[in-house]
């Protein structure tokens, strides 16, 4: 059983970058006259931020990362760590993270590590970057998360283009023997991995002439081989039968009460599946906070993007208890407890 | 997994709120149905996974054309 204990290792700061840009569903050509709406009454997803071609993850990443750098009054060559999560790397090869350590001005004696995960993907890389810190010789790490999903989906995928907008996030820890443990559990089930997949460009399939043609998928949806395809009622299916199952795998095993836990922050997925995860975990609503009408689904940084856009005042102010969730693509997912204390979380820059 | 046939039909026809459901029965190209979408896809699995804990995938929807069709899948999982 994936469940792990992390000792001395605590979050310090939470930042997030957005593009600009916001596109809104409602009138979004990607529907017939009128399903805007209904689209938009089912998801919750009234808008998303699309970056321009000449950005990146690793931009967003970098303007969240430079500016939680600066309010945390890190000295930069202190950071022992960069992880980043993300499944829209600038380049197939180098790491995204070696790029992170050049251009924020960080040591070479950092460690950079990339990991390409999307929904679970923060949970997942608070568990790395948790696991490689806790003995104590590294002692301050930078998390960065998001992806650029505007960038891989087909224009005409009315199951993909309106769910997804771009972000980054970026979340620092700090080594701290008096720091409270954190808890995960984690999982994964290859045997869905065509549920959510981009199917050419990696050497399974290497990019070539056939990956660029167009095919009708019905219903209006032409894709190629190299755009995100995702099977919405597998991957609906799963997360509401398996992010219930997550959540009260951990709070058993570690007992902790549910009654205690402040917020119960989720991959941000829709909001029907959103809704219907948190009915059968029987959560007050209140403690359930969203972002997904501003920003959609934004992959691994959906959860520290609603923490930051929904909670900010409480995460620099308050001592709290949460439980994060994230499911989705792999099929991969894991839960995390963990408490913040007075974190320095700047607003969202929006570039 | 022993399910009750009419039991099934009416959760089944709870499920659509624009359509006459005195006219579906287990005969029905339930796809055909002015009111289905891939939204009203999703309260299909969201039903079955509620009522019955059972987990229906993309494919068992697009592999049942019938109501009936959708009963078997769900009584064979």
């Amino acid at each position: 059983m994936a469940f792990l204990k992390i000792d001395h290792v605590k979050i310090v700061g939470i930042s997030a970058c957005v593009p600009k840009l916001s596109e809104e569903n409602l009138n979004n050509p990607v529907f017939l006259p009128n399903n805007g709406e209904d689209f938009i009454k089912t998801t919750g997803i009234k808008a998303k931020r699309i970056a321009s071609a000449d950005v990146c993850t690793s931009d967003l990443c970098f303007v969240a990362a430079d500016k939680l750098l600066d309010d945390l009054k890190w000295d930069r060559s202190e950071v022992d760590v960069l992880l980043v999560v993300t499944q829209t790397p600038d380049y197939i090869l180098p790491v995204t993270s070696a790029l992170l350590q050049s251009r924020l001005g960080l040591s070479e004696e950092c460690l950079g590590i990339d990991s390409p995960l999307g929904c679970s993907g923060y949970v997942y890389g608070m568990a790395n970057i948790g696991a490689v810190m806790s003995s104590g010789k590294l002692r301050k790490g930078l998390l960065c998360v998001g992806d650029t999903p505007s960038k891989s989906v087909s224009p005409t995928d009315k199951s993909t283009q309106p769910l997804f907008g771009d972000a980054g996030a970026v979340t620092a820890f700090e080594y701290d023997e008096t720091a409270e443990p954190i808890y995960f559990h984690l999982g994964t089930d290859g045997s869905g991995h065509q549920s959510i997949i981009i199917p050419h460009g990696g050497y399974r399939n290497p990019t070539s002439l056939a990956s660029f043609e167009i095919k009708n998928y019905g219903d209006g949806i032409d894709r190629n081989s190299c755009q995100l395809e995702l099977d919405g009622m597998d991957v609906f299916s799963f997360g509401i039968s398996k992010a219930p199952k997550t959540v009260n795998a951990l709070l058993d095993k570690y007992a902790i009460v549910k009654e205690e836990v402040d917020y119960f922050v989720f991959h941000q997925a829709n909001m029907m599946m959103n809704k219907m995860i948190a009915k059968k975990l029987k959560l007050p609503e209140e403690k359930v906070p969203y972002s997904l009408s501003s920003y959609g689904n934004t992959s691994s940084a959906t959860i520290p993007l609603t923490m930051v856009s929904e909670l900010k005042e409480n995460l620099q102010q308050k001592k709290l208890s949460w439980i994060f969730c994230g499911f989705g693509v792999g099929l991969s997912w894991g839960t995390v407890f963990a408490k913040t204390e007075n974190l320095v979380c700047p607003d969202i820059i929006e570039i | 997994m022993e399910i009750n046939k009419e039991d099934f039909l009416a959760n089944f026809k709870d499920v659509f709120d624009e359509t006459d459901v005195t006219t579906i029965d287990f005969d029905t190209v339930f796809k055909n149905l002015d009111e289905w979408d891939s939204m009203l896809a999703l309260t299909i699995i969201a039903m079955a996974d509620d009522e019955y804990g059972i987990k229906l995938t993309g494919q068992d929807i697009r592999s049942s054309s019938t109501v009936n069709d959708l009963y078997e899948v769900l009584k064979n999982k």
